[in-house]
C-alpha cells in the first residue's frame, strides 16, 4: 500500500516539523525575525512527510500554481538548487511569500495530509529553499540573462513596485524583456517594506529579491508617482510596448465616528509606515518621529492589525488590545500571526466597534467609546453579521489608537487616467483572465483590482499580465 | 539618483534659505500649488517643501524653508553641489487658476514662497494680482521684488512699521476691502493664525478664499491620512485632496494642534542633532 492510500485510509500522520523561534518573551522587546526557518535536518525530515500524490491538489491551492511535487521532490533527492530552480519558474519572491502566504487557506489547506492530520508545511519549505539558496551564494547561477529573440528589445513599465509589479518585471526580465519598474516611493517592494514588519519579514530579504531583479536587467526608478510625475500615455509614448499597473489600494479607511482626527489616533498605514519605511524604531538615529504607545487600542482583526499591535509592542507600549467586531473565528488575519501575537500578550476583545474617541483640553486621545456587538444571521459573504446590542457602550482607557479596518482605492492615478474603466467598488476594471484593462496593452494587478487582498494573489495578478504580455509580443 | 543642489542662497541667515535644485521631471510638471517630499540622507525623515518655482528648461525646481528643527537644519548645513538623496514630485493639486479678474495673494513669513508661485499662476492667465506681503519687519520680508516683477501692486506690513503698513496683513486687506476694490478671490500662504485670520476677515464680504494647509505629511501620497484635516466638516488629506482648501470651511484649531503632534520628538531630534554636529566638528 503507497503512503497515499495510507493516509486516506486514516493511518497515523505524523505531525510537522516545528520550526525555531525566538521566545515570545525575548522577541516582544526587539524587531527581530520571529520564525528562524528551518535548519537542513528539519527541512529534509518535513520533506519526507510529502507522500508525493500523484494528482497534487496543493498546486490548486497555489495562486501562482508551484509545481510544489516537484520542489519537494528534488529536496527528497537534497537537490537544492534543483527544487529552487523549480521554485523561481513560479515565483519571483519565494522568501517573501513562504513567510507571508496565508498558506492554511491555500496550498496547505488543499494538502492530501490536511484532512487527518497536519499537512506537509510547504510554506516553510518554499522559504528554506529560498534563503539557503541565496545565502550558498548560488543564485548567480540563475542570473544568466536570456537573449531577446526580437529585433528590437521588447519594452514594459512596470507601474507601483510592490508584489503585483515586482511579480510582473520578473517573469518578463527572465524572458530577456526590458522592464522598467516606477515606484512612487524611496524604497521598492510596496507593502513588504512600508507594511509588514521586519520582524514578520526582514527588509534583507526583500532587498535581495530585488538586487536578483536588477541582475537579470530590471531597471528600479523611485520617487516617480504615476498621475503625477509622469502619466500612462506618456509612457507609451516614449516606447514601452505594454504597461502593467500594479500600484495597489492605498488610502487607508477611517471609521467616521466623532473624535478621529485626535492626537494620537493613526491610520495602521501611518503607524506601520513610520515604523517600517521611517525606521522610526531607531529613532533619534533616524529622524522619522516614531508614533505613540502607551497604552494602545488597534481597531480590526487582519493582518495589518496584527502588525500594528505588535508593532506598539515593540515600541514600549504598556498595554495593547485588539478591538474586532465580530468573534475570533471570523477574524481574516493568517492564524499563525493572530497566535504569535497572542503568545506575546496582545489583549483581543471580540464583538465591540468603536463609536467614539474621546479626548482632553488638548485634544489628546483618552478613551475609545466601544459599542458591544453580537453576531447575527449570515451577510453574502457567508459570515455572520455583526449587530449592535442596544444600549450597550463601555469606555476603554486609551493614549494611543490604531485604525486597520481596510483601504480604497488612491485616487491619484485613476484621476489622471479617465480612460482607465473602474468597477463599481472603484477600483480598475481588469479581464479575469489576462489582466488588459479598458487601455489595449496597459495590464493591472494586485489590489489596485481586487482591493486589499494578500501578497501572493496580488504576485499571480502579476504573473498571470507577464504571461499575456509575452505571448503577445514574444509570440 | 541624487538631486544636486545647484544654488543656495540664505534669504535671512540662520533663519531662511532657498534651494535650486536639479530635478528635471518635477521642473517638467510641477504647476503653481504643488508641493515635493524630500529626504536629506539615508537616514532622513520625508518632509513636505512647497514648490516656490519651477524652471523645465533647466530642469531645475526652488525650494525656500524655514530653519525651525532638525531636517531643516540639515538642509540648511548643505552647500551647493551637495545633493539631495530624495526628492519626490511634483505632489498635491495644482492650484485652480481661471481667468475671473482681481486676485489678492497674502503671503506671510515662508509661506510668501508658496504664495509666490501661485502668484505667479494667476498673473499668467491674465488675472490682476495684488500681492500683500508680511513680515515682524523689513529685513524679514521675502520675495517683494519678485513679485513686484508680474503685480501691478504689490503691498507691505511689518509687525514694527519698518517697511509699509505698521501692523498685520488683515488691516492691509481690510483697507483693500474698504477702498472697494472688486475682488474675486483671496489667496492666503502663511502660519495658521494668520490664514485663520484672513478667513474670518473676508468671510462676512463673502469673497471666495482660498489657504494652503501645511499638515504633517508621512507619504505625500494618499497612503496614510498623517495629513488629515477638517473641511467643511468633512475628513480630507491635505496631500491628494488639497493642499488648497476653502478658507471659511477650514477647522484651523485643529490643524494647529495636529501640527503640535510630535512636539517632543521634534526637540529631541534637533538635540540629537546638534550634538553630533559638535563631535564632528572637534
Amino acid at each position: 500500500m503507497t503512503q497515499e492510500q495510507s493516509a486516506k485510509k486514516g493511518r497515523k500522520i505524523q505531525p510537522r516539523v516545528a520550526m525555531p523561534e525566538q521566545p515570545a518573551r525575548e522577541r516582544s522587546g526587539n524587531f527581530d525575525e520571529v520564525a528562524l526557518g528551518y535548519r537542513r535536518e528539519d527541512a529534509l525530515a518535513e520533506t519526507a512527510r510529502c507522500i508525493q500524490c500523484k494528482n497534487p491538489k496543493c498546486r490548486k491551492g497555489c495562486p501562482v500554481e508551484i509545481d510544489i511535487k516537484g520542489f519537494i521532490g528534488r529536496l527528497q533527492q537534497d537537490d537544492l538548487s534543483g527544487a529552487h530552480e523549480i521554485i523561481r519558474q513560479y515565483n519571483s519572491l519565494p522568501a517573501v511569500c513562504g513567510r507571508v502566504c496565508p498558506q492554511e487557506s491555500q496550498c496547505e489547506g488543499a494538502c492530501v495530509l490536511a484532512a487527518k492530520g497536519e499537512p506537509v508545511a510547504i510554506g516553510r519549505l518554499e522559504r528554506y529553499v529560498a534563503d539557503t539558496f541565496a545565502a550558498s551564494g548560488a543564485c548567480e547561477q540563475l542570473t544568466g540573462t536570456r537573449e531577446c529573440t526580437l529585433d528590437r528589445p521588447l519594452r514594459v513599465a512596470c507601474v507601483g513596485g510592490g508584489p503585483a509589479g515586482l511579480s510582473c518585471a520578473g517573469h518578463l526580465a527572465a524572458l530577456g524583456v526590458k522592464v522598467t519598474v516606477f515606484e512612487a516611493l524611496h524604497e521598492v517592494g510596496g507593502v513588504l517594506v512600508y507594511g509588514i514588519p521586519r520582524f514578520r519579514l526582514p527588509k534583507a530579504v526583500v532587498r535581495r529579491e530585488v538586487e536578483a531583479m536588477r541582475a537579470l536587467g530590471v531597471e528600479f526608478v523611485t520617487n516617480w508617482v504615476a498621475g503625477r510625475t509622469f502619466q500612462l500615455r506618456e509612457l507609451m509614448e516614449q516606447g514601452f510596448d505594454a504597461v502593467f499597473i500594479g500600484v495597489g489600494a492605498g488610502l487607508p479607511r477611517f471609521l467616521n465616528v466623532p473624535g478621529e482626527n485626535l492626537l494620537g489616533v493613526y491610520s495602521a498605514n501611518e503607524y506601520l509606515t513610520r515604523v517600517n519605511l521611517g525606521r522610526a524604531f531607531s529613532f533619534p538615529d533616524h529622524d522619522t518621529p516614531p508614533p505613540h504607545t502607551g497604552r494602545v487600542v488597534v481597531v480590526g482583526g487582519g493582518n495589518v492589525a496584527m502588525d500594528a499591535a505588535r508593532t506598539a509592542l515593540r515600541l514600549g507600549a504598556d498595554e495593547v488590545t485588539i478591538l474586532y467586531r465580530r468573534t475570533e473565528a471570523e477574524m481574516p488575519a493568517r492564524a499563525e500571526e493572530t497566535h504569535h501575537a497572542l503568545e506575546e500578550g496582545v489583549k483581543l476583545r471580540c464583538l465591540c466597534s468603536p463609536i467614539a474617541f474621546n479626548g482632553d483640553a488638548d485634544m489628546k486621545l483618552t478613551s475609545v467609546t466601544a459599542q458591544l456587538m453580537e453576531l447575527g444571521a449570515p451577510d453574502e459573504s457567508g459570515r455572520c453579521r455583526p449587530v449592535c446590542v442596544e444600549g450597550a457602550s463601555e469606555e476603554i482607557p486609551a493614549d494611543t489608537a490604531v485604525i486597520a479596518v481596510g483601504t480604497r482605492p488612491n485616487p491619484i492615478l485613476l484621476e489622471a487616467t479617465p480612460e482607465l474603466e473602474l468597477n463599481k467598488w472603484g477600483y480598475i476594471q481588469a479581464d479575469p483572465e489576462t489582466g488588459e484593462t479598458s487601455m489595449p496593452n496597459v495590464f493591472a494587478g494586485g489590489d489596485i483590482v481586487t482591493g486589499a487582498a494578500t501578497v501572493i494573489s496580488a504576485m499571480g495578478a502579476g504573473r498571470r499580465a507577464a504571461k499575456t504580455i509575452a505571448e503577445r509580443f514574444l509570440g | 539618483m541624487m538631486y544636486k543642489i545647484v544654488n543656495k542662497r540664505s534669504l535671512i541667515p540662520g533663519q531662511t534659505s532657498m534651494l535650486v535644485i536639479e530635478a528635471p521631471q518635477v521642473a517638467l510638471k510641477a504647476e503653481p500649488g504643488n508641493f515635493v517630499m524630500l529626504r536629506v540622507h539615508e537616514q532622513g525623515e520625508r518632509i513636505p517643501l512647497t514648490i516656490a518655482d519651477a524652471d523645465p528648461e533647466a530642469g531645475t525646481i526652488t525650494l525656500v524653508f524655514l530653519v525651525v528643527g532638525k531636517t531643516t537644519a540639515h538642509l540648511d548645513s548643505l552647500e551647493e553641489g551637495d545633493s539631495l538623496q530624495d526628492v519626490c514630485g511634483p505632489l498635491g493639486r495644482p492650484t485652480e487658476i481661471e481667468s475671473r479678474g482681481t486676485v489678492v495673494c497674502v503671503g506671510g513669513g515662508t509661506g510668501v514662497a508658496a504664495m509666490h508661485h501661485i502668484a505667479k499662476g494667476h498673473a499668467r492667465a491674465g488675472n490682476r494680482v495684488i500681492a500683500i506681503v508680511g513680515a515682524r519687519s523689513e529685513s524679514l520680508l521675502l520675495f517683494c521684488d519678485e513679485l513686484a516683477g508680474f503685480c501691478p501692486e504689490v503691498r507691505i506690513a511689518t509687525d514694527d512699521g519698518s517697511r509699509g503698513h505698521k501692523g498685520f496683513v488683515t488691516q492691509v486687506l481690510q483697507r483693500l476691502i474698504d477702498e472697494g476694490e472688486e475682488i474675486a478671490e483671496v489667496v492666503a500662504v502663511g502660519p495658521v493664525p494668520m490664514m485663520r485670520a484672513v478667513a474670518e476677515l473676508t468671510r462676512p464680504y463673502g469673497i471666495k478664499t482660498t489657504v494652503s494647509l501645511n499638515s504633517i505629511m508621512v507619504d505625500g501620497i494618499g497612503m496614510c491620512g498623517a495629513c488629515r484635516c477638517s473641511v467643511g466638516g468633512e475628513t480630507r488629506f491635505a496631500c491628494v485632496d488639497g493642499p488648497e482648501f476653502d478658507g471659511h470651511e477650514v477647522d484651523f484649531d485643529e490643524l494647529w494642534r495636529r501640527l503640535g503632534q510630535f512636539r517632543e520628538q521634534e526637540a529631541v531630534s534637533r538635540e540629537h542633532f546638534h550634538q553630533c554636529r559638535c563631535g564632528e566638528s572637534k
